[in-house]
């Protein structure tokens, strides 16, 4: 292959990891792992790239990219379709305007962004499913669910962060 | 740039629209999402059962090192199930005897034994909303819409959706399950209900009834879904409010699963449109 086409190809890979890493982890979060009650305490990890992709490569992380995550989502899960769809997209629309008071902060303050939006994306899932299933659904889980997504958060964005380091850098100004 | 911006709205209204509409139609539960999702989960199957693969090898690995301190008192452990086993199995032969013998006088009909596959757990979907496996067998595996899945003995819940290599397990503790079952010690006939907790609750039971924590819970045959006799739990909490029972399988930590097919189908229609027709016959179906 010739150095140029090769380039192209680097260039294509490197512009897919905010993509693949978002999947990876929305596979991994519906891996059966062996902990007592895992599936009901799983991190939202899905989420978590999406919020931090949109916060440091938000030209590589495109409405239509998280609408088909979250498609990918509610197959899995066997949730009604566009609900996962839904809520990340919300949830993009509101970090990216909110984006600038998220750059370049240290990062608690990263953190506590992700914070506010985790317990909001998951009251607004909470309500779209009890009124798709017609029913309450158990609250518990939710909370420990929140819980353990905000506290996980900054071992996967460590890990994000490795990878955008390594292989996507920095977001360009335009 | 204006344009751009009313672009980018038009692109957010659009998507969030059309997730909304998503949902509002898989509500009706259209043939065609549903093809598009068992699309979806046959795809990613290969992926998620390639990612299980390390779980497991390390799962073995912790459980080798425990045998390997535990050697000796489950030795001991073993030696006096054993003991006691003999004599169970005297009591099973006479018992065969006898059976065979009654049997003969009332030129019973055997029960139909059903065939079996068994599949790994790709992906464990619980949570607090939807309770769902999905399994790595498929309509290719002859999985159909409506089996029963089982697990070491106990009932784990049905299959909901089939694809070409994998299927969706809708679980007990799911708020759409409803299982006919009886009480073994009273002989009530109930109704195990999902409600998307651990902990399904017996419905339809009159109040008078004297079942107590303890009691098992077994499959009851009614609505042609499950064969009679399957253990779906024991009763945990008997209260005013409510019975709760706890399922004989650990749901949260099924590795492989048994699907059965009695070939019943009972209240779940025909089988839907199976993506395309068995290829393999499995190994215990030979």
């Amino acid at each position: 292959m010739n150095s140029v086409g090769f380039a192209m190809l680097r260039d294509g890979a490197r512009k897919a990891v905010p993509a693949l890493t978002t999947l990876f982890l929305l596979l991994l979060a519906q891996l059966p792992l062996p902990l007592p009650f895992y599936p009901d305490i799983a991190p939202v990890l899905p989420l978590m790239a999406v919020y931090y992709w949109v916060v440091f490569r938000p030209d590589l992380m495109p409405r239509l990219l998280v609408f088909a995550v979250g498609i990918v989502h509610d197959a899995l899960a066997g949730a009604p379709f566009g609900l996962t769809a839904a809520i990340l997209l919300l949830t993009h629309g509101f970090v990216l305007s909110q984006r600038r008071f998220l750059v370049g902060k240290p990062f608690w303050i990263f953190w506590s962004g992700f914070a506010i939006v985790v317990p909001v994306s998951a009251l607004l899932s909470w309500i779209l499913a009890s009124v798709l299933r017609g029913a309450f659904l158990p609250t518990d889980v939710v909370f420990v669910g929140i819980f353990m997504t905000v506290v996980t958060f900054p071992a996967v964005a460590w890990l994000l962060l490795r990878s955008q380091r390594w292989l996507v850098g920095p977001l360009e100004p335009a | 740039m204006p344009i751009r911006i009313w672009m980018q709205r038009f692109a957010f209204i659009g998507l969030f629209a059309l997730a909304f509409a998503l949902m509002l139609l898989s509500k009706a539960e259209t043939g065609a999402l549903q093809r598009v999702r068992v699309a979806i989960v046959d795809a990613t199957a290969p992926i998620l059962e390639v990612m299980t693969r390390p779980v497991e090898a390390g799962e073995n690995a912790v459980a080798s090192v425990e045998n390997f301190f535990l050697v000796h008192s489950e030795n001991a452990r073993l030696r006096e199930e054993n003991v006691r086993l003999l004599g169970w199995m005297q009591t099973a032969r006479q018992l065969e005897v006898e059976n065979a013998t009654l049997r003969a006088q009332l030129e019973f009909v055997p029960e139909a034994t059903p065939r079996a596959i068994t599949a790994r757990v790709v992906a464990d979907t619980g949570g607090a909303f939807f309770h769902s496996l999905l399994i790595n067998a498929g309509a290719r595996n002859f999985v159909r819409r409506g089996q029963a899945v089982v697990a070491q003995g106990g009932v784990v819940g049905r299959i909901a959706e089939v694809g070409e290599r994998s299927a969706r397990v809708l679980l007990l503790t799911d708020l759409n399950s409803r299982i006919p079952a009886i009480v073994e010690s009273t002989g009530d006939r109930v109704i195990v209900s999902g409600n998307n907790s651990p902990w399904p609750t017996l419905t339809y039971l009159s109040t008078s009834s004297p079942v107590s924590s303890g009691d098992r819970v077994l499959t009851s045959g009614h609505g042609g879904v499950f064969p009679p006799g399957l253990v779906i739990g024991t009763v945990s909490e008997a209260t005013e409010a409510g019975i709760t029972i706890q399922p004989t399988v650990g749901l949260s930590r099924l590795r492989q699963a048994r699907i059965l097919d009695y070939g019943v189908n009972g209240i779940l229609p025909a089988p839907e449109e199976v993506p395309a027709a068995p290829r393999a016959v499995p190994e215990d179906l030979k």
